[in-house]
């Protein structure tokens, strides 16, 4: 039972990290950013490209060479993210709703393929593996890289929180998710803003991937594809547009997940999450700390 | 919704076309044409190769009329459409398989699962903003194929073999070409009903709905209703898709329905252009042949898939060939400035000065 819950929260803690980035963007622009799972994918991807450029790295210094990457590698989404904006995303600001969303998918593809053309369509396996000791809390065997990864992720969030609240561009962010026009008028630069948004988000899924290929080993280029949209569930289950909802959703989802595959067996698990996506669509679509949207279209 | 189906006049057309050209792509003849070029393929190339690649081709045709209905006519991102042509194929599959019907005889049934696909799908979602409908779609699609791989009735990961070919009146068409020709005639029945309802009241109705919702909600339009319409209507074309399919290749599993078959579908009705017949079925021809073209790039025809996706969008938003009704108003207005020889009411001052004298 409190394994079910620790594993629930490990998982959620990395869905709840790309949810950020997905409901960030959705607040401000309302654009559903498909090629948000993909940044997972490729922070994962760069992470390994520069282990493997270093060689090998000691087992002691594996944590500290993993931060450094972990930086590394957000810095890099983060700018792949801005520039996906610059090019396909700030063309389109002012079109119909459809063709955003068709050239979304298309910068989903043109990164899974781009990624299987250079590094090859088969599975890598990540060089660094976070290994440790394990212990026992309440029953639950919780592992030390579980402790650490949770401990970045956690440390992620409550940094995304204070920038949001505390910082001039955190509340020009919540200024053009109230009302960009008026944003407008009152002298934000708009889109700087955005700009910094689509960076903050896709740092924040770069390092998800970097931690995930850390922890499981195993990375290959339709990772992104899943995880994305279970970070989507996670963002409706919060109330999508919503910082700390997308935080809540994604532990209740890795929860929920865990839970579910326990009770229905594990090769139902995503079927469930998926039908979980639907039923929240269905019953409350404003999810749980969303405020009421009255635009319909 | 059937009382709500009248097929009695074409969207008017205002204007002529502007150049020959033009005339030449809104010819009439232009459907027997290609019909032409399907039916006299196997006489100019008829190897058991050639023949698969054109029975998928054509196939892919129907999934792309199919799916123009809903994101060409109505504006709605499907995203998991393979998930209705699954439906279909795995349907009719067991069907066939367990009472060793005809294939033929499963249709009924396939085109009951796929509205009731339609049905579960779309109720809940098509209430919601369009972009929750894309991405519910695409968890539609992967609870498919999931369901697909678990099931022990749809055969788990290895899915089901051995579908019988098609068998009309006592008359076996299972053999490469006769089935090739059963296709061509099925799909280009189907197109023509796609294109036709694309024309009616309903259509009409789509269309209103996709440039805008809040308008043609204030004209009295259902549109949730209309919206069902159009997504029941893509499953069906779906699901016939996914009959044919299965019985093409006698075998079908869980890796035929994958994300990346949706985006091809999606891909050749937005390249083709939204909304008109004739450039889906081009852009589905380009699409599905394409990549026997580009085998050797591997992996890189399908980036270059989503760069084309991108440019598309940013630069030419209506597809190469998009239905000429994307643009009377434009012509409209420029109708309207020659014939009354002055300034528009609101335009600048500035022309109002150089117009005179």
């Amino acid at each position: 039972m409190t394994q079910l819950v620790w594993n629930g929260l490990f998982v959620g803690s990395f869905y709840a990290l790309i949810a950020l980035g997905y409901s960030m963007v959705y607040g401000i622009i309302k654009l559903l950013n498909f090629a948000h799972g993909d940044i997972y994918m490729l922070g994962a991807f760069v992470g390994f490209a520069m282990l493997t450029s270093v060689g090998v790295i000691p087992a002691s210094m594996s944590i500290t060479a993993l931060l450094i990457v972990l930086l590394l590698c957000m810095v890099v989404t983060g700018g792949i993210g801005v520039g996906i904006e610059y090019l396909a995303y700030r063309p389109l600001r002012n079109s119909p709703r459809l063709a955003v969303l068709i050239t979304a998918v298309g910068a989903s593809f043109t990164l899974e393929y781009g990624v299987s053309a250079v590094a090859g369509p088969n599975p890598k396996v990540f060089p660094v593996r976070l290994e440790g000791d394990s212990f026992t809390v309440l029953g639950a065997r919780i592992s030390v890289p579980q402790i650490v990864l949770m401990v970045i992720a956690v440390l992620l969030m409550l940094g995304l929180n204070a920038y949001i609240q505390r910082t001039s561009m955190g509340r020009a962010m919540r200024a053009i998710a109230l009302d960009t026009k008026g944003s407008l008028l009152m002298g934000i630069n708009v889109n700087k803003v955005i700009t910094w948004t689509f960076f903050i988000g896709s740092a924040l899924a770069g390092a998800a991937g970097v931690m995930a290929g850390a922890y499981y080993g195993k990375i290959d280029f339709l990772m992104g594809f899943i995880i994305g949209l279970k970070a989507f569930t996670a963002a409706v289950i919060g109330g999508i547009g919503n910082i700390k909802g997308a935080m809540l959703g994604g532990l209740l989802l890795g929860l929920l997940e865990a839970f579910g595959s326990q009770w229905l067996g594990g090769e139902w698990r995503d079927v469930f999450t998926f039908g979980v996506l639907i039923a929240f669509l269905t019953l409350k679509p404003t999810g749980l700390l969303g405020e009421r949207v009255t635009e319909r279209v | 919704m059937s009382d709500n189906v009248d097929t009695t006049r074409a969207p008017r057309r205002i204007g002529k076309p502007a150049s020959r050209i033009s005339r030449l792509f809104e010819s009439r003849q232009l459907g027997w044409a290609a019909f032409a070029i399907a039916v006299l393929f196997p006489f100019v190339l008829a190897s058991n190769y050639a023949m698969s690649i054109g029975t998928t081709a054509v196939i892919f045709i129907l999934l792309a009329s199919g799916l123009n209905i809903v994101v060409g006519y109505c504006g709605l991102l499907d995203l998991g459409y393979i998930a209705f042509m699954a439906v279909g194929a795995y349907t009719s599959g067991i069907i066939a398989k367990a009472w060793e019907l005809p294939i033929l005889f499963t249709i009924p049934a396939v085109v009951i699962m796929c509205i009731l696909a339609g049905l579960i799908i779309g109720g809940p979602t098509l209430r919601l903003r369009s972009d929750y409908l894309a991405i519910v779609t695409l968890g539609f699609g992967e609870i498919i194929r999931l369901t697909a791989n678990n099931l022990a009735i749809t055969g788990g990961p290895s899915g089901i073999y051995g579908i019988p070919g098609v068998d009309l009146f006592g008359l076996d068409l299972s053999g490469p070409v006769p089935f090739y020709y059963f296709c061509v005639a099925v799909v280009a029945l189907m197109v023509l009903g796609s294109a036709r309802l694309g024309k009616s009241r309903l259509g009409r109705a789509w269309r209103f709905v996709r440039e805008d919702e809040d308008a043609a909600e204030a004209m009295g339009i259902h549109t949730y209703k209309v919206k069902l319409a159009a997504y029941i209507f893509g499953a069906i074309w779906g699901g016939i898709g996914g009959v044919l399919f299965a019985a093409h290749l006698s075998a079908i599993s869980p890796q035929s329905f994958v994300f990346l078959q949706s985006a091809l579908v999606l891909m050749a009705v937005v390249l083709g252009g939204m909304g008109n017949t004739r450039g889906v079925v081009v852009g589905a021809v380009v699409i599905s042949l394409l990549p026997e073209f580009l085998r050797d790039m591997g992996n890189l025809r399908y980036v270059i898939f989503g760069v084309v996706l991108v440019a598309v969008m940013v630069l030419r938003p209506q597809g190469f060939w998009p239905s000429r009704a994307y643009e009377p108003e434009k012509l409209d207005e420029a109708r309207k400035g020659k014939r009354d020889g002055g300034p528009r009411p609101g335009a600048p001052v500035t022309t109002a000065k150089g117009g005179t004298p």
